[in-house]
């Protein structure tokens, strides 16, 4: 299990450097989902409901919606709990497509955005016994790619993406 | 189904048994409450009863690693029993697995105190 944390930390180095590049939202994918949430906890159970219904049309087994789940689970948190700081002014828009080779969720917040390679790495040996601080290394370790992202006017746009298997 | 949270004593053990979900909100700061008042009620015996737990998240894992922390600097010792697969490779993959003193059966956390 070593060899895997490493293998995640690799990843997790590389989500930090934003060098995740391939991921295709826009080529041809089906919006399996397009909503708006207020900036609470209970949008975070929904979210998340909602999200695995849709892998479950897709036909992700349980081990792998868990994963999902887990991962949106964390997005969400950090998008309501430290992106809109629980806003009721804000929301938490939540997109779903399915592309042939890939399943990709984008959850974008309106807050003031962070630096993402400002985020400590939760598996350093000075951080192992921090309170916080292991939601965006968890969405990368459960998901097949993910990318992080400013966007305009103020917000952040988290992009997760699990492969599909080819369909016969 | 939220968190579900008991305590009784084996011995000098204090054996907290929960179960359900360990999320932010009612479920990590159950927990958080529960480990903060047996350590202020002087139990240095500790035994984490995961079994019965379905889904923690970062959440979650921030309070066993706080109560763990909390519970060793009052001289006290916090362990972990019966994880579920997929808690323990949530505690894999964030390295907290050695940490933590885990243990498959009741009587041997028990006797290993």
């Amino acid at each position: 299990m070593v060899g895997v944390s490493s293998a995640l930390s690799l990843r997790y180095a590389n989500i930090l450097r934003s060098t995740c590049t391939n991921i295709n939202v826009d080529n041809g994918a089906k919006e399996l989902l397009d909503h708006k949430y207020p900036s609470t906890l209970e949008s975070v159970d929904i979210a998340e409901g909602e999200i695995l219904k849709a892998a479950d049309y897709v036909g992700f087994d349980e081990d792998e919606q868990h994963r999902i789940g887990m991962a949106v689970r964390e997005c969400m948190v950090n998008a309501v709990v430290h992106g809109n700081r629980y806003n009721r002014n804000k929301q938490v828009h939540v997109r779903v497509a399915l592309s042939d080779e890939q399943f990709i969720i984008r959850i974008v917040d309106q807050g003031e955005g962070f630096e993402v390679q400002e985020v400590p790495d939760p598996l350093h040996e000075n951080n192992l016994l921090r309170h916080s601080g292991r939601g965006l290394f968890l969405m990368g370790a459960f998901m097949d790619d993910m990318k992080v992202r400013k966007v305009l006017p103020s917000g952040t746009e988290v992009t997760l993406v699990k492969k599909v298997a080819p369909r016969k | 189904m939220s968190v579900k949270i008991e305590t009784r004593k084996v011995g000098d053990v204090t054996v907290v048994d929960v179960s359900g979900r360990i999320t932010l909100g009612e479920g990590s700061s159950a927990l958080r409450d529960v480990l903060r008042d047996l350590s202020a009620q002087g139990n240095k015996k500790i035994l984490l009863n995961l079994s019965e737990v379905s889904y923690i998240d970062s959440s979650g894992i921030g309070e066993l690693v706080s109560g763990f922390t909390s519970v060793s600097n009052g001289g006290g010792t916090l362990k972990l029993l019966g994880l579920t697969k997929r808690v323990k490779d949530l505690l894999q993959i964030t390295k907290l697995y050695t940490v933590f003193d885990v243990h498959e059966e009741e009587a041997h956390a028990i006797r290993s105190f």
